[in-house]
Parts: C-alpha cells; structure tokens; sequence
C-alpha cells in the first residue's frame, strides 16, 4: 500500500499560491445551478404518493419514502404493548439524548430506543464546532443574517431566531455538565471562523467537539431515571385516537422479535440519511445514517420540508480509498488550508459556503483538471502545509490531532502532503417539518435534530447543527413532557398500524401493483454481492 | 471494497473469527469482514475512528505479540488473524457532576480502584489513540485534573485499556470524570458568554430581531444578502 501512496505522491505538482478570482453572485448561482447536485436534473423523481406529493426529490429519497414497510401483512397488533411509556424517545444521538435529560428532569418516564449504542450517531462524528455568537461586535442577529444567507433564504425565520436567541444558554448548560470547550488564555471561550459566516463563532474542543459531547452526554443520560434499548431500531410509528402517534414498533436487532411501545408523546431524533449515498457519493456520516425517521414519519402522514436538498461537504478523503467519505473539517479552510487542482492552481476562494466550494471541486474533476486516482476516481489537494507557513510550525497538529492521527494511520503525513477530496454526502438540510416547539403535523410525534427541517433552509452553515441538537433536543423534551401530562388515556385497543396497510395500497394504487422497495434499511449492505 | 482491490490488485491471507480468507490488500480490517459476507452490527457505530465500537484483537503469524487496533481504521496485513471485542464490561461511576463538591477526594469514593494501579503500562501499550494511559490515571490520583485531560482529549473509549490493566480498573472512566470535574468545576465561567448571556437576558437584540422577523421574506433576504 505505502508503494501505491508514495507512486500517488510523487505525481503533485508545484503549486501556485496566487488566489482564485473572487465570485460574483451571478457567478455563484451559475455554478450552484451547472454542478451542485441539489439542482442537476439527474437522478431525480418526482413523488406520487404521500403528503409531499408532487415534490421532486434524489431518487433515493423517492425509494425511501414511497417504500414498503417492514412489517409483513396482515399487520396485527398484540393483546398487549410490550413497554408503555410516557415519552418514547427514537434516536440515541445528541438530539435524543438532549431531549431525554430534559424531560427526565421534569418527571417523565421515559424509553430511549436506539439503533446501535447509545452515542453511536453524526453527533459523536462532529468535529469542527459549534455556532455560538459570543465575540465582541457579534450577536444573534448577525447570527441570524449569516444563517439566513447560508440557506438561501428558505429558512424558517421563527425556529432560527429561537436557535440564536436561545444557542449561548445551552453552551452554558454544555459546560455546567463538564464539557470542555477551546479557552483563550484569558478564560473566554475561543471563537473560531466557519465558512460563510461574518464573525468568529465556532466554540470547538480541538477537533474532537462532537466526541467530547457525547462521552459526557452519554454518562449523564446512562445515569439518568431512564430505561434505554440499545440495538432495537425503530421500525414503524403507531397511530391513536385523532391520527395522533401512539408509540413505535421497534425491532431488536439480536432476538430479531419485535417490540411494541405505547406511549403518550414520541420524539423522533432518528439524525440523517448519508448512508443511502445519494447520487453514489461517498458519506461523512455513521453506520446508521439511514433516513429511517422521513419514512416512518411520512407514512404516518408528516409532512417534509426541503428533503430534495442535501450537504455535500467539499472536502471528503477520496483517496486512499479505503478511507472515501471521510470528512476533514471545514475549520482547516478557516485556519488557512488551500485547495488546488491538478495544475496546482487555485481554482475557489475556499471560504466560500460550502454549496459553492463543493461545486467548484466537482467542476474541476468534471472538466478534466482533478487529479485521477489509482481506483479511476477524481479529486483536488487540500493542502494544510499552508496552515503551518502561516501560524508556525505545529499548528496543524495542535489545532486538528484528530485529522493527523487518522490520516497518518493510512500512510498519508497531512502536514507534509496535500489530502486529496472530493465532496461527500455530509448532511440532510431538509426533514420533518417542525414548529417553534419541535410538533409536527401529527399530534404528538415530535421531531428533533437532523432529522426536522426549516431551519437551515437549503444550505446548513458548520456549527449550526449541534446547535440545533442542544436547543431544540431540549425543547423537544420539556415539550414532549408536557404534553404527555395533558393528553387525555386511550386505550391500546384504539393504537393501530392501519396507516401503514392504507399508504401500502395508495403505492399499489400509483405504482399499479409495481414493487417498491422496503424501508426503513436499517443499514447499508457493503457485503460483496458474491461472498 | 472493490475499489481497493482495484487500487492495489492484490489479494492478502488474514484469519477472521479463526477462519482463514483471502481479501484484498488496502482494505480496513471492517471492509474484510464485509468482502467475506460477514454482517458487523455490534461492532460498527461511525466508521470513522471516533466512536471506539470497532475495538478488536489480532496477532501477526509468526509473532507471539496480542495486539489491539480500531478495526474500522485498521488496515489488514498479509497474516493477520483477527477477532472483534465488540465490548468490554466496565464499571461505571454514578454521580452527578454538578453536585461534587471535593471532586479530587470523591474520585476514590466513586473510583477507589484508581489507587491501585500497578505502574504496568499496559493500557498505555494498548491505546490505539496513543494515550500516555497510566501516566493520566496518575496524575488523576494526584489530583491534577488539568494534566488528565490534556492527556486524554482524543479517548474514544473504547475500553481497549480495561481489558489489559491488571489492576482490573476502567481507566477510561477514570479520565472521563476527571475531565468533567475539571471543566464543572476548576475552569472558570467564560466571561464573553456571561457578557452575551447577560445581554441577552436585558433584551438588548429582541428589538432589531423582531424587526427582521416582521420583514416579508423578500425583505429579509435583501437584509441578509451582503456580510455586514
Ligand atoms: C463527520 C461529521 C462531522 C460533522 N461536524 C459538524 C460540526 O462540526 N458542527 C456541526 O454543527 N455539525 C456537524 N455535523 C453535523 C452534526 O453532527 C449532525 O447533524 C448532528 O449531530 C445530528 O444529530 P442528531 O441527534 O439529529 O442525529 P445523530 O447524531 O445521527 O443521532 C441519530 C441517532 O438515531 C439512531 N437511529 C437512526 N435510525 C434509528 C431508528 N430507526 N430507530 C432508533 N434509532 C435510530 C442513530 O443510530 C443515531 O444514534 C457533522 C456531521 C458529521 C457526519
Ligand atoms: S484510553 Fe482506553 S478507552 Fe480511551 S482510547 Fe485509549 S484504550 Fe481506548
Ligand atoms: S494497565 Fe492498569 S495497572 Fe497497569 S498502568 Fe494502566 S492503570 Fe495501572
Ligand atoms: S466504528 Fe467508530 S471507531 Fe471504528
């Protein structure tokens, strides 16, 4: 392997430092509409069944909402629920959690269900930082402004404020816990510069932010009154008196039987779907990135916002192959990482917002100047040399271990030679919509995190997601809390999955009878199709 | 996989689970338990080095050494035989870090096993983060908390550690308290977030923030449109 790495690496050529020409708007739109996936006509399909018919989405997408459920007919419920629960929780990353420490703490009884272990999620994965306007001459409304331009303006102006308005309380909420934020040496926390934004706002831990939330997230939530189900996925929500949800059937993934919850809210914080790999691309996100949560919503008759609009996060390893998809944070570009094509020119002002820089790598591979890789793969050099010419020598290693450690285990020294990237399917933009206090359209089905959408509009900017987690995990939960105090008894003789067999034959109806493919899956099957 | 048998067109002999394959060269040692058709749940959770779920044990043919490695990061070698740990039975503290109110002390009260070490180095030889272990449990016995999470920020506790400490500790654990004792209660507040926090609570942006959300939508895109 190290010969094929040391072959790849004799072939860079000399680089020229010279900037590329700024963009104008015209010319960004002109380069978001030729090579942005989001836009391309390509691999699209227009959906026929459901409460977003009519939408175009990925064909993925279409594959994984018009699907069919898990759950064979005829679909019948047993006498009696398994567990019954005030509040179902659906999703053991940072926004499950969240949501499940604060309706702990208002007396709930609660049941956190989860795919694999608890904290085994994008959270853990999240490196760069979180969006928290503390600096001088910052605010939440220049917040606000940078969010809303990041998302083209197709951000629900409401739910952003909350997150601006309410983001700084959290972080302090992070740091009662024990979390340990970057400090400067005066003690404040240290502010670093994201993409696309006006003003230093990222509070990181090195570039280990989302592991160190969930290393302490996880012991507290471990220790809280709580039960928690591990590796027992949702498979398939449950409908009550009014349409309202009633609790879940979950799948345990090792007596492979299925578990019935009733309860009196649910909260789906299921996160994202970057393991469908829409359009082929190569993934950021973790083993159970599945969308699950979209088509158990959507059957259950939610309604979806900007689900045809994904983050392809520009600078995802492409070679050594072994290691595609993986991200190398967005933060090296902040601290001065410089990306050239194959001619070792600049081609992308690389603080541009992600959309554009992400464009702009898949143009130069498009029109023949990426460099080619062994597997007949393309990309560009990120170089982070740069980085330690500009701050001194060390600061590669100092500000990003994680990113040296992970590469140099693949034979790759970052700080010596560039990474070679290309733009990997990093993040769900669009989800479930949500309302100021995480409801959707169904009565007391609950969403947060990844998984909801309206907030980012089509463009996420870094740091907004955990955000995001903490600000509405919470309010998902005191919320969820809540309404599982008011919420009149019903009996599980009125609890059934009847949407599911009526959403089956709306599919037979348009689809005339054609197979349609079964979800949620759980996980991707990278087994070799002959093994 | 298949694009690292076309990278390097070269096949390996590695041993999974105590049986023999050929996979090929330049793949993790996950990626050969897929080539080979095995289905990993326990075991896999972000593929990307930081969760800890994928810790496993290997010896190279020929070499009597018990190693351990990451197995979604860890690429297979000519001879090596493997097995997945999935996880390790640890121990762990129940307190609230909120409520400590002499966490140095109360380290042996939920952890007394951290006095124990024995100075082996074991968990420091096994760390597949290359984590000067032994070292942090001292320095949390000593009380230098700091220090601890110097040492150990990159930890993505995957209990590789605890399973070769002959004291039979969770040294993990150990750190994680430490770290969050440190952070709770030695750092001091932030004063630029007790500035905006303050700010915030006297209202001092709901007025220019009600403004921009009583704009009509093309209104507000305007507003935002250039960096201020
Ligand atoms: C590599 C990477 C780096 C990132 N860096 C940053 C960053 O620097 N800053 C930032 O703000 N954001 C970042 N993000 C984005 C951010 O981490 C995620 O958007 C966010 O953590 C999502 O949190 P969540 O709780 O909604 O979902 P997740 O954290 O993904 O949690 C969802 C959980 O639900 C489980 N689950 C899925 N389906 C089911 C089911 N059917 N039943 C039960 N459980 C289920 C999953 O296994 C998982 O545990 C990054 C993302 C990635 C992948
Ligand atoms: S300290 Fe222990 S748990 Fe943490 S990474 Fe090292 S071996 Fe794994
Ligand atoms: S393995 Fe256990 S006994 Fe040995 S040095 Fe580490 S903590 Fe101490
Ligand atoms: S699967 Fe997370 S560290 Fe390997």
């Amino acid at each position: 392997m190290s010969d094929l790495i040391e072959e790849f690496y004799a072939r860079v050529p000399v680089m020229d430092e010279t900037p590329a020409p700024s963009l104008s708007s015209e010319d960004r739109q002109k380069l978001l509409t030729h090579f942005y996936p989001d836009y391309r006509p390509e691999g699209k399909a227009t959906l026929r069944v459901g409460p977003n018919a009519g939408t175009v989405v990925p064909e993925e997408i279409a594959a994984l909402l018009e699907s069919r459920s898990r759950l064979q007919g005829p679909r019948t419920l047993p006498e009696n629920p398994d567990r019954e629960v005030d509040i179902l929780i659906i999703g053991g990353g940072g926004a499950g959690i969240t949501a499940a420490l604060h309706a702990v703490e208002q007396g709930a009884d609660v049941l956190l269900a989860t795919k694999l272990r608890v904290g085994d999620s994008n959270t853990v994965m999240a490196e760069g930082g979180i969006q928290s306007a503390l600096g001088e001459g910052d605010s939440p409304v220049e917040h606000f402004r940078d969010t809303f331009r990041g998302g083209h303006g197709a951000n629900d102006p409401t739910l952003l404020s909350i997150l601006v308005q309410e983001g700084p309380r959290m972080v302090e909420w992070l740091i009662s816990r024990g979390i340990l934020f970057d400090r400067d040496p005066q003690g404040n926390l240290s502010l670093r510069k994201g993409g696309g934004t006006s003003r230093p706002r990222l509070i990181s831990a090195k570039d280990y932010t989302g592991l160190e939330l969930v290393r302490v997230l996880k012991e507290d939530v471990v220790n809280a009154p709580l039960e928690i189900l591990e590796f027992s996925p949702a498979v398939e929500l449950l409908q009550g008196p009014g349409g309202a949800c009633a609790g879940a059937v979950l799948w345990d993934l090792d007596s492979r039987k299925h578990i019935f919850v009733k309860s009196r809210t649910t909260i789906l914080a299921t996160g994202g779907s970057g393991r469908l790999h829409i359009g082929g691309f190569a993934t950021s996100n973790h083993f159970g990135a599945t969308g699950d949560g979209l088509s158990m919503a959507y059957r259950l008759g939610a309604k979806l916002v900007h689900v045809d609009s994904f983050q392809y996060h520009p600078t995802g390893v492409i070679f050594p192959s072994e290691m595609a998809g993986m991200l190398i944070t967005e933060a090296v570009r902040g601290a001065g990482a410089r990306m050239y094509n194959t001619l070792g020119r600049r081609f992308v002002n690389e603080l541009e917002t992600r959309d554009v820089v992400a464009s702009a790598i898949i143009r130069e591979c498009a029109e023949g100047r990426g460099v080619p890789t062994p597997s007949g793969a393309s990309g560009v050099y990120l170089d982070l040399a740069s980085i330690d010419r500009d701050a001194g020598e060390g600061t590669v290693a100092k500000r990003f271990p994680n990113i040296v450690k992970l590469m140099t285990r693949h034979n790759v020294d970052p700080t010596k030679v560039p990474i070679l990237v290309y733009p990997t399917l990093h993040y769900q933009n669009g989800g479930v919509q949500t309302d100021a206090q995480s409801r959707t359209a169904i009565p007391h089905l609950l969403v947060a995190g990844e998984a909801s959408g309206g907030l980012h509009g089509t463009n996420r900017l870094m740091g907004n997601s955990l955000l995001e987690l903490f600000v509405f995990g919470r309010r998902a939960g005191l919320e969820a809390a809540q309404e599982a105090r008011e919420r009149p008894p019903f009996s599980w003789k009125e609890v059934s999955i009847a949407h599911v067999d009526q959403f089956e034959k709306d599919l037979a109806r348009e689809f005339k009878g054609g197979d349609r493919p079964i979800a949620p899956t759980l996980f991707p099957d990278y087994r070799r199709k002959d093994s | 996989m298949d694009n690292a048998l076309k990278e390097s067109q070269t096949m390996v002999h590695v041993t999974i689970n105590g049986r023999d394959y050929k996979v090929p060269a330049g793949s993790t040692m996950v990626q050969a338990m897929w080539y080979t058709g095995h289905e990993v749940i326990h075991g896999i959770g972000c593929l990307g080095g930081v969760c800890g779920a994928c810790a496993s044990v290997y010896r190279m043919k020929g070499d009597f050494r018990l190693r351990n490695a990451l197995a979604c990061q860890t690429l297979v070698q000519d001879g090596m035989s493997f097995s997945m740990l999935d996880s390790y039975p640890i121990q762990r503290a129940h307190y609230d870090v909120a409520a400590l109110s002499d966490p140095k002390e109360e380290l042996f009260t939920f952890y007394p096993e951290s006095a124990t070490c024995r100075n082996c180095n074991a968990c420091t030889e096994v760390c597949p983060q290359g984590i000067d272990v032994r070292d942090a449990v001292w320095r949390a016995n000593f009380g230098d908390f700091k220090a601890v999470a110097d040492l150990t920020m990159s930890c993505v506790m995957c209990g590789l550690c605890v399973s070769r400490c002959i004291a039979e500790m969770a040294p993990h654990e150990i750190a994680l308290y430490a770290r969050r004792a440190y952070g709770a209660k030695e750092l001091p507040y932030p004063e630029n977030l007790k500035i905006r926090l303050d700010e915030i609570v006297a209202g001092t942006f709901s007025k220019e923030m009600d403004r921009l959300l009583g704009l009509s939508t093309g209104e507000l895109k305007k507003e935002c449109e250039v960096k201020s």
